[in-house]
């Protein structure tokens, strides 16, 4: 009988130290035979190149030693988020996530569960030990009850420590995993139906169906302080009576293959298709000045759209804007406010403390502001504010009733529309009506219909102002 | 071709014109608007998004998807930013290229949603375990929230390791008129290192671990000497410091009410200039020595002085000589007013 060279895994397990062992497991590890029923697999399967395997933390860091397809390496709990990045990136690969009982149950069980509950594309390998390898024999999620560690020297007491994990019956009442079962490299026959199932959760991933599972109940002689056939004793009669060998689920036959991605625009074509108003960068103009205006009201009286809509106009007139809300717990009922500058030159602080234009949509906003407004500005304020509270000398103050001609109109939450009405008949923006009125038509990309509501609204308000206030 | 949009939206679409082939991310606010943003128009234009399950998942999937050699990114603020260190770290040291954009809200703990600079040293001086930097850079407009993240996968790729693109919620939040890039960005060939699921690629290999401390060693000195290089590409920028007799350092969303301050500061008689950071790592420590020098200096921060102490760092440094600099700043998420630095400058001019 010719001896038979295994293809899939390196010739040779470099390593840097003395070479005293074939491999740097333990006498009696389980780790070399899932490592071989792995390579077996993904060698038959023919998916080789294709194949990257995430490599853990703990005893099974170097699997790279071995396994010659891609390696990537993961902290600990972390592989489920690497694997899924790896397969949404290249989907073409073969995903498999290699990792042991603490790894996975304990510090990453939440990326397990969620990576599961999306349904990632990728295999993962759980080595379950029931207790920790590299670190030095701690409670691991799955150690069983009254077994000792170094971290339970007493026994693992489910009173402090809980009760073991079982994490394929968890992972069952989720909906997307295709494929879900627990197998034992305990003994030659147990390791056939291992053989099995790893075949079966890399074909899963061959054909792009879906997320597959494999729990291996796998003996740690030298952590459990016995030999090797005690360790898989241990394994076949202890750990089986606590996690039951078989499939918990196999929806491999019916699970259907991701759909092909859509052809889509380029980033270009994408973006200059999605701006309505085409307009050059602003242009520097010395004669422009800067304009400083603070729109102010309750949340919800489109006091931050009416900012944007006079910062948008400014852009389509090639001026210099900026547009700065105060937000958090304001966007939530209290007042709102947004601050805008418009200039012929580079804007430096974007805040404007002391506005040239200030429009008050209520009566606490009205009262907080209006002293910081520069001489020579103007305040509009709705009709509804008491004006007790005195602006500074050389401020003009116009109330505009925008709250109450909205209602009138039918339309209550058209006041910020009135408010610019008011700002374009009073030519206090210093910008074209023009601008305004695409910015304002812009406002209402979404909702179509009500830009030609809007624009009625605004001719009668500048309507109302004609017949009622000094201009 | 300008759109008018908020320094978030700016971001995403600064990443899309950078090439990025995936968006992965948990939300969290003042940056949130990147993930929406992201959400809508990374499929738009056939690119991945997917919102993780949490900032640690968030960073490990830029770690696998850098890791097939793909260019990707995130968003946070600080909270998601903290958890996110450790990953980092591990890139840096997996000699991974990827972009984290963290848009600051004011600390410690849950703090609150409002801008402030009380990241730096964590971004800077690198939150995460062992001897590491990240390419850190500081935009101070809508316009440098997206060029300046297409900077960032430039910069990563050229010296693998993370970029930061260290913003603010004032600056996430506000907008301006955004010119589009001209055109994307070639995509760089990572074939030669990432594991891409080919044949070609079966060979290479991502990991972080060198057991033996003489190899783990060699591992640092070749991270160290790599990051020396990354000084050719400081960048920093003045404003009317030819004459000035103050100087306001700031970066950021500080430079800009700097900037204000300054134009104010002249026109009441003090020659005021301002010097910003656009690369706080590398840091522009020999320009700021020169530009200091025989100068007043006053650092506006809205942090307790994390930069300020840099900004002296940086004069021992690189100019060797200690030069007084003061100190004006806020923290908490509130925002020192253009008055508030134009007194600070005045004290600092009596003195």
């Amino acid at each position: 009988m010719t001896e038979k060279k295994t293809v899939g895994m390196y010739d040779v397990f470099s390593r840097s130290g003395k070479q005293t062992r074939a491999t740097h497991y333990c006498a009696g590890c389980g780790h070399g035979i899932i490592h071989k029923l792995i390579t077996e697999a993904m060698v038959e399967l023919g998916i080789q190149d294709r194949t990257v395997i995430v490599n853990p933390i703990g005893c099974a860091v170097f699997g790279y030693y071995y396994w010659d397809c891609g390696n990537v390496g993961a902290a600990h709990g972390r592989a489920p988020a690497i694997g899924t990045a790896i397969n949404r990136t290249r989907r073409d690969a073969v995903v498999i996530s290699y990792q042991g009982d603490g790894d996975l149950g304990a510090i990453g069980f939440n990326n397990t569960f969620q990576a599961a509950g999306r349904g990632e594309h990728m295999a993962v390998f759980f080595v379950n030990n029931a207790i920790y390898g590299m670190t030095g024999g701690q409670m691991a999620p799955t150690t069983l009850v009254g077994m000792k560690t170094t971290t339970s020297p007493f026994g693992r007491d489910p009173l402090t420590a809980g009760y073991p994990l079982h994490v394929c019956e968890v992972l069952n009442q989720l909906k997307a995993p295709v494929y879900i079962e627990r197998v034992s490299v305990a003994d030659t026959k147990r390791i056939m139906q291992a053989k099995r199932a790893v075949r079966k959760a890399l074909e899963i991933q061959r054909d792009g169906k879906g997320y597959a599972f494999v729990e291996f109940i796998s003996p740690c002689p030298t952590n459990l302080g016995v030999d090797s056939l005690k360790a898989a004793a241990f394994c076949a009669d202890e750990m089986e009576k606590e996690y039951p060998l078989g499939c918990v689920r196999d929806e491999s036959a019916t699970a259907e293959p991701r759909p092909p991605v859509p052809v889509t625009p380029t980033v270009k074509a994408f973006f200059e298709a999605s701006e309505q108003h085409q307009a050059p960068m602003a242009e520097i103009d010395e004669k422009a000045g800067e304009l400083r205006l603070k729109f102010t009201g309750f949340g919800g009286q489109g006091i931050l759209s009416l900012g944007v809509c006079v910062a948008e106009a400014a852009r389509l007139e090639k001026r210099f804007a900026t547009w700065f809300p105060s937000y958090g717990p304001e966007q939530r009922g209290g007042s709102a406010a947004c601050s805008v500058v418009i200039s012929g030159k580079p804007i430096g602080s974007p805040s404007v403390d002391h506005p040239d234009v200030l429009v008050c949509m209520n009566q606490p906003s009205y009262e907080r502001f209006v002293r910081d407004v520069r001489p020579g500005g103007t305040v509009i304020v709705d009709a509804t504010v008491p004006l007790a509270e005195k602006a500074p000398d050389g401020v003009r103050v116009v109330p505009m009733p925008a709250i109450d001609l909205s209602i009138k109109m039918g339309v209550p939450k058209a006041a910020n529309t009135m408010m610019l009405a008011a700002l374009m008949k009073l030519g206090v923006t210093g910008l074209k009506n023009e601008h305004l009125l695409s910015a304002l038509d812009a406002s209402f990309k979404k909702k179509p219909a009500l830009v030609e509501k809007n624009r009625l609204l605004l001719d009668e308000a500048q309507a109302w102002m004609e017949k009622n206030l000094p201009l | 071709m300008t759109k008018f949009v908020k320094g978030n939206e700016a971001v995403v679409i600064g990443a899309l014109y950078a090439g990025c082939d995936v968006y992965f991310g948990y939300p969290i606010t003042p940056a949130s608007e990147i993930a929406h943003g992201a959400a809508k128009w990374f499929p738009s234009v056939g690119r991945e998004f997917l919102q993780a399950e949490c900032e640690t998942a968030s960073i490990y999937m830029v770690y696998g998807a850098a890791a097939a050699g793909r260019l990707a990114m995130t968003a946070t603020s600080g909270p998601g930013m903290s958890l996110m260190q450790e990953g980092i770290s591990y890139m840096a040291a997996a000699n991974l290229p990827g972009v984290i954009v963290n848009v600051m809200r004011a600390g410690p703990g849950l703090g609150n949603v409002y801008p402030e600079q009380g990241d730096y040293n964590q971004a800077v001086k690198c939150g995460g375990h062992g001897n590491y930097s990240c390419v850190v850079l500081a935009p101070a407009s809508v316009q440098e929230m997206c060029d300046l993240t297409i900077r960032a996968f430039e910069l990563s790729f050229k010296y693998f390791t993370p970029a930061i693109v260290l913003a603010d919620g004032l600056q996430g939040q506000m907008m301006e008129t955004l010119v589009l890039p001209e055109h994307e960005m070639p995509k760089p060939d990572t074939t030669p290192w990432a594991v891409q699921a080919t044949q070609e690629t079966r060979k290479n290999l991502i990991t972080s671990i060198y057991l033996d401390a003489p190899a783990q060693e060699a591992h640092n000195l070749r991270l160290q000497a790599k990051y020396a290089k990354m000084s050719a590409d400081a960048r920093h920028e003045t404003y009317l410091c030819e004459d000035a007799e103050l100087v306001l350092v700031a970066y950021g969303i500080c430079s800009r009410i700097a900037r204000t301050a300054a134009e104010t500061l002249r026109s009441g008689g003090v020659k005021a200039g301002v010097f910003r950071p656009v690369t706080l790592s590398p840091f522009p420590g020999a320009a700021l020595s020169e530009t200091l020098k025989g100068r007043k200096a006053l650092v506006v921060e809205l942090s307790a002085g994390q930069f300020h102490d840099d900004v002296l760092l940086h004069l021992v440094k690189e100019g060797g000589r200690y030069q007084p600099v003061d100190l004006c700043n806020r923290m908490g998420g509130m925002v020192m007013t253009v008055d508030d630095v134009v007194a600070a400058a005045r004290k600092t001019m009596k003195k």
